[in-house]
């Protein structure tokens, strides 16, 4: 069994404002990245997938395909783009990049059986990295949560 | 505890199938088909488990990780053209996956406790490889 990881890049703008708190609450809690504006990060989004080594291609999964569920669900709705206004969850989440990874994970394993309908390989986890301080990883066992 | 030895090699190779056609390799692996080869910086990571010895507060000298690799993979892979010069790839393509699963190979009766193999062929591609559970 190999784990294969393709990385992406997007860049996209957010607000991290939680409608449950108040504005003094929101400043305290999320500082700068409060601002009402809005600002952005060159994310880079790793994708991990795990399969055995097919004999005949040498490969444990087609690069081609995954390029293309990670463009379609992630790449071309997140790039240049803001999250808070433009990608439907997060008109009821805040867009964290933890709820951005959640969101990433959920839209490649909805599409993942069209994409790859085999056994394998399968999704794995996702690496998000917002700025190279700080990033964030979910995995198929707490994809669910 | 794990750590890791990081080394690299530069090698070139065609992923290329030899027992399909022509046209299949070209619709299988697209341009890294081209029969003339292309090349890459290799990066690979060696992950070795373990704990810290008591008397040299390491878990393995890396020295001699160092040497193992050098002499195991790095002098036969580095500034080679994998599919006509290295064993096994005149058999096997010489994709990330299977450079892992080789390296695993030629590393492990020369270090017990070896973890995993990380194989770079780009910054933005890479594979691990664990080993096949006993």
């Amino acid at each position: 069994m190999i784990q294969v990881t393709r990385k992406y890049r997007f860049a996209a703008s957010h607000r991290l404002t939680s409608p449950q708190l108040s504005e003094s609450e929101n400043m305290a809690l999320y500082g700068k990245c409060h601002n009402p504006f809005g600002h952005g990060h060159n994310y880079e989004l790793e994708v991990s997938v795990r399969g055995p080594v097919d004999e005949r291609s040498g490969r444990a999964v087609d690069p081609v395909r995954l390029d293309r569920i990670v463009s379609e669900q992630v790449v071309e709705p997140f790039d240049q783009h803001d999250l808070n206004t433009e990608v439907e969850v997060f008109a009821h989440s805040v867009p964290t990049t933890e709820n951005l990874g959640r969101e990433v994970f959920a839209r490649l394993t909805g599409a993942w059986r069209t994409a790859f309908p085999g056994e394998w390989p399968r999704l794995e986890k996702i690496r998000i990295t917002e700025t190279p301080r700080n990033f964030f990883e979910v995995s198929r066992t707490d994809g669910q949560a | 505890m794990l750590i890791t030895k990081r080394v690299e090699f530069s090698a070139s190779h065609v992923c290329r199938n030899p027992a399909l056609s022509d046209r299949e390799n070209q619709e299988l692996f697209g341009m890294a088909a081209n029969p003339h080869g292309h090349g890459h910086n290799y990066v690979v990571d060696v992950t070795l488990a373990g704990e810290p010895d008591p008397v040299t507060g390491m878990v393995m000298d890396l020295k001699r990780v160092k040497e193992v690799v050098n002499r195991e993979v790095l002098e036969r892979y580095d500034h080679r053209f994998l599919n006509h010069e290295v064993e096994p790839f005149n058999r096997v393509v010489p994709t990330p996956e299977n450079i892992a699963v080789d390296i695993w190979r030629r590393l492990k009766p020369h270090l017990t406790s070896l973890h995993s193999i990380r194989v770079y062929e780009t910054d933005d591609l890479f594979v691990d490889y664990f080993g096949e559970p006993a």
